[in-house]
């Protein structure tokens, strides 16, 4: 792999990395949702400054260019990262969608106890 | 009708200020001792005062919850309140309350733990547009391979329901309720599934939420979730 290459690829992972822990120093971004953020800039880090283990797994892989390589292997983790927040979002909705039944059960009996209320007090 | 069972009728809305009071009259004038909810999904217009002036319950849930999510409250509204028989009328007028009287009844006498008012049971001369025939065909022949009975209106909301039946979607079934989807859910929990020949109108008044290219999506949300249905553990029911 070319030097400017492998420099792009650890500088680019390295300031990935910083990025995310600073958002979970800072609790905008929770831990158990950092753990793809975080794993996929440490295995390019390590692929990109590895290079014996770089070219082993492009070999195995069938592809003649290691960088592309490095390409599929974020990629393919970014792909794993959304999957991951689609269930997120799927639970969230769910769990959103009980909670606006709910309100809308309660503030019904909610009314229906101030009515009794107002009619009790006049 | 038994007067020992506490029914409730629910009415889905969305903007039906034109339909909404007449709707409610007809429910009271077929089934008077019926207590009737009214579940809006924030309207714009002026259905949730009618309904409130008409003296009935009125649940408003968000828009985005979609008919599914409105059904499901009314499921969780019989549950918490203790009903036993929970029947559905569309808030369009298209469900004529002449015929719940019929549905109830059905339930009450143990004819089936759910009792789907059908338009294709007979030949009722109602005529639905291409897609929405379209559709309906295929559900029908999906749903009577699956439940092995034959299901010629799997759309229809017009249904009467038991009280094990109102506990199943309330609380056993972690689901996102459909009516094609709850077809194949009942037949796998076990309970029983009647169709009654019912007639249907066309919408009273005012504008149809069915879209050609909703009806797409809804399909292949219909087929994407019977086919992962069959999938699925059957779900479970305590009683």
């Amino acid at each position: 792999m070319l030097l400017r290459a492998k420099v792009i690829a650890i500088f680019g992972s390295l300031g990935l990395l910083v990025i995310v822990l600073e958002l979970v120093r800072k609790r905008r971004l929770k831990e158990e949702y950092s753990i793809f953020w975080l794993v996929m800039p440490i295995a390019i880090l390590v692929l990109a400054s590895w290079e014996n283990l770089l070219n082993t797994l492009t070999s195995l892989m069938g592809i003649s260019y290691p960088p592309s390589a490095l390409f599929l292997i974020g990629f393919g983790f970014t792909l794993l990262a959304f999957l991951h927040l689609s269930v997120i979002v799927s639970e969230l909705s769910t769990e959103n969608k009980h909670l606006a039944q709910q309100v809308a059960i309660l503030r019904w009996r909610l009314e229906r106890l101030e009515n009794v209320d107002r009619g009790n007090g006049s | 009708m038994d007067v020992g069972n506490k029914v409730l009728v629910m009415i889905l809305t969305y903007n039906e200020e034109e339909n909404i009071s007449r709707v409610i009259g007809g429910v009271k004038k077929h089934v008077p001792l019926a207590d009737i909810v009214v579940i809006d999904g924030e309207s714009r217009d002026s259905t949730v005062e009618q309904a409130r002036q008409c003296g009935v319950f009125v649940l408003e849930v968000p828009h985005r919850l979609g008919i599914g999510g409105g059904v499901e409250t009314g499921y969780k509204f019989a549950e918490e309140m203790g009903y036993d028989i929970l029947a559905r009328v569309d808030g369009d007028g298209q469900h004529n309350p002449e015929a719940l009287p019929k549905l109830i009844k059905s339930v009450i006498d143990g004819r089936a733990d759910v009792v789907i008012g059908s338009r294709y049971a007979q030949a009722t001369g109602y005529r639905a547009s291409l897609s929405r025939a379209v559709g309906i065909k295929l559900f029908s022949l999906l749903l009577s391979a699956l439940s092995h009975q034959k299901i010629t209106d799997p759309t229809s909301g017009f249904q009467a329901v038991n009280r094990d039946v109102i506990r199943f979607f309330a609380v056993d079934c972690h689901c996102n309720w459909s009516e094609v989807e709850a077809i194949v859910l009942l037949h796998q929990a076990g309970f029983s599934i009647h169709e009654l020949p019912v007639i249907m109108n066309e919408r009273l008044r005012g504008e149809s939420s069915f879209k050609l290219g909703r009806a797409f999506f809804y399909m292949f949300k219909g087929l994407l979730s019977l086919f992962v249905g069959c999938l699925r553990e059957s779900p479970r029911r305590r009683c």
